[in-house]
């Protein structure tokens, strides 16, 4: 590995990114405005807005940086790019780390307009404060950026790519305790609510909502998020092939 | 014979079918070896064992001395796939300077690349609104970074015009006289006489390795084309 490569293909990513207006439009307004949407919904709900904005400031970006690096790690296998990549002295872990980083940071952009939107606009109040919530946004978004270059590996075209956000994303939301309590759910349930990253990034979030101080709880969660998402990182890179039949 | 690349015994399956059937072959350092063949016929497959990316059943592929596909001829072979694999969401300029980061080399290196091919004037446009031949030729122009020691092109002049062509196939010799070992595919039989040497592969199997004066001579014919028709018909009959 070498942070020259590392870099260089970090910025090759942002560059393709900038290159593309109307993604980054969609990248930095659209969790914006389904956060509004959400506000209008709960107008009268009082805490219930908070609770669910809040866990949506975290599911947003990993969602959507889950989609975008499929799609894009995708493109690099049906083009022919990445083959080319590996017969140069680019690493992997250049290549998975240069697609994290890049992402990353435009998810940073991405969260920090979000939760000033949600913060400052839409009144979101919660205990701790709006750059806890932004880290956490970023480190999920990372997760998710993990999750789709791992997952890219299994599908062959555009079509498959998709598919794999009901598999991979929808059961994390639905178990993470954002419809129906954790504590309420049938034992198996829980279980399975247990190993899954995203459960851990929502439970980080509820404790800034209620707490004006990071507790321990919360960086364990946010360990637990960041550990997931090297795991997925090395089982992306053992996903790429040098040699393919 | 001082070879760049040496291959022996070469059997690659693709799924079930067997595509190359123990092929040997060797590009001798500084030519212009000519890789011809019908689409279909395994020059693609033959290509990516050369730059280590085909796994491969059987036989040994040498590059420069050491096993293709090892980390260090990683630096000092070129690349140019079939499809033009470049970014088609960076101009001609980005994806030459990144390719030229990868190796370690300068903005000026990339710039000189794409100047080469004769996209000079296209270096800040979108590879994505380039024409066919255009986008080709981007391709080439990253693989060509920084004069490598090996230059493997898969059909690097499919869609270029002739004076296009001509002046590739130029940019080609003159990369030779420099040191650079070229192994070029073509399904196109007029740029065989272009080439230092030929190696003909049909239905997987090494038809001919020879220069073309020399098939030429066997094959009792001036012309490329109806030699390579004679020397298939004359296997078919010794294989029947």
């Amino acid at each position: 590995m070498s942070p020259r490569i590392t870099f260089a293909t970090c910025a090759r990513i942002l560059r393709q990114l900038r290159h593309d207006h109307r993604t980054v439009a969609l990248l930095v307004a659209v969790p914006s405005l389904l956060l509004t949407l959400l506000f209008y919904m709960y107008e009268n709900a009082g805490p219930v807005f908070d609770r669910i904005a809040l866990t949506m400031l975290g599911v947003f970006p990993f969602v959507i940086m889950f989609l975008v690096t499929s799609i894009a790690m995708l493109r690099e296998r049906t083009t022919g790019t990445l083959e080319r990549l590996l017969t140069t002295p680019l690493h992997k872990l250049d290549l998975l780390f240069g697609y994290g980083i890049a992402f990353g940071l435009a998810a940073a952009v991405q969260g920090a307009i979000t939760v000033a939107v949600t913060f400052w606009l839409l009144g979101l109040d919660t205990a701790g404060g709006a750059g806890l919530v932004v880290l956490i946004a970023v480190v999920n978004a990372i997760l998710g950026v993990a999750l789709g270059l791992f997952c890219s590996a299994f599908a062959r075209t555009e079509f498959q790519a998709v598919q794999f956000l009901p598999v991979v994303v929808v059961p994390q939301l639905l178990l993470c305790g954002l419809f129906v309590p954790r504590e309420q759910m049938a034992g198996w349930l829980q279980t399975i609510s247990d190993v899954m990253p995203l459960t851990y990034a929502v439970e980080a979030l509820a404790l800034v909502g209620t707490n004006a101080d990071p507790t321990t709880t919360m960086w364990r969660d946010l360990a637990v998020v960041a550990a997931a998402t090297v795991l997925a990182l090395i089982l992306a890179a053992a996903t790429l092939r040098r040699r393919t039949a | 014979m001082d070879a760049a690349v040496e291959v022996r015994d070469l059997v690659v399956d693709r799924g079930k079918r067997r595509v190359l059937h123990g092929i040997s072959c060797a590009v001798p350092t500084g030519s212009v070896t000519g890789l011809l063949g019908p689409s279909g016929s395994g020059k693609t497959t033959l290509i990516r064992a050369v730059v280590g990316v085909q796994i491969v059943r059987s036989g040994t592929v040498t590059v420069l001395g050491r096993p293709a596909g090892t980390a260090a001829l990683r630096r000092t072979v070129g690349y140019q796939t079939q499809a033009p694999s470049v970014y088609a969401d960076l101009s001609v300029r980005e994806n030459a300077r990144y390719f030229a980061t990868l190796h370690g080399l300068d903005a000026h290196a990339a710039d000189q690349a794409v100047r080469d091919v004769g996209l000079g004037d296209a270096a800040g446009q979108l590879v994505g609104n380039l024409s066919g031949g255009q986008r080709s030729r981007a391709s080439l122009a990253c693989a060509m970074i920084g004069r490598p020691g090996l230059l493997v092109l898969d059909e690097p002049t499919v869609g270029q015009d002739p004076v296009l062509r001509a002046d590739l196939w130029g940019r080609f010799h003159a990369l030779a006289d420099e040191g650079t070992t070229l192994l070029v595919s073509s399904h196109v039989m007029d740029e065989a006489s272009r080439c230092d040497r030929l190696l003909l592969i049909r239905e997987g199997r090494l038809i001919s390795d020879d220069t073309p004066a020399a098939i030429r001579g066997r094959a009792g014919t001036d012309d490329l084309e109806e030699a390579f028709l004679r020397l298939i018909r004359e296997q078919e009959k010794v294989a029947a």
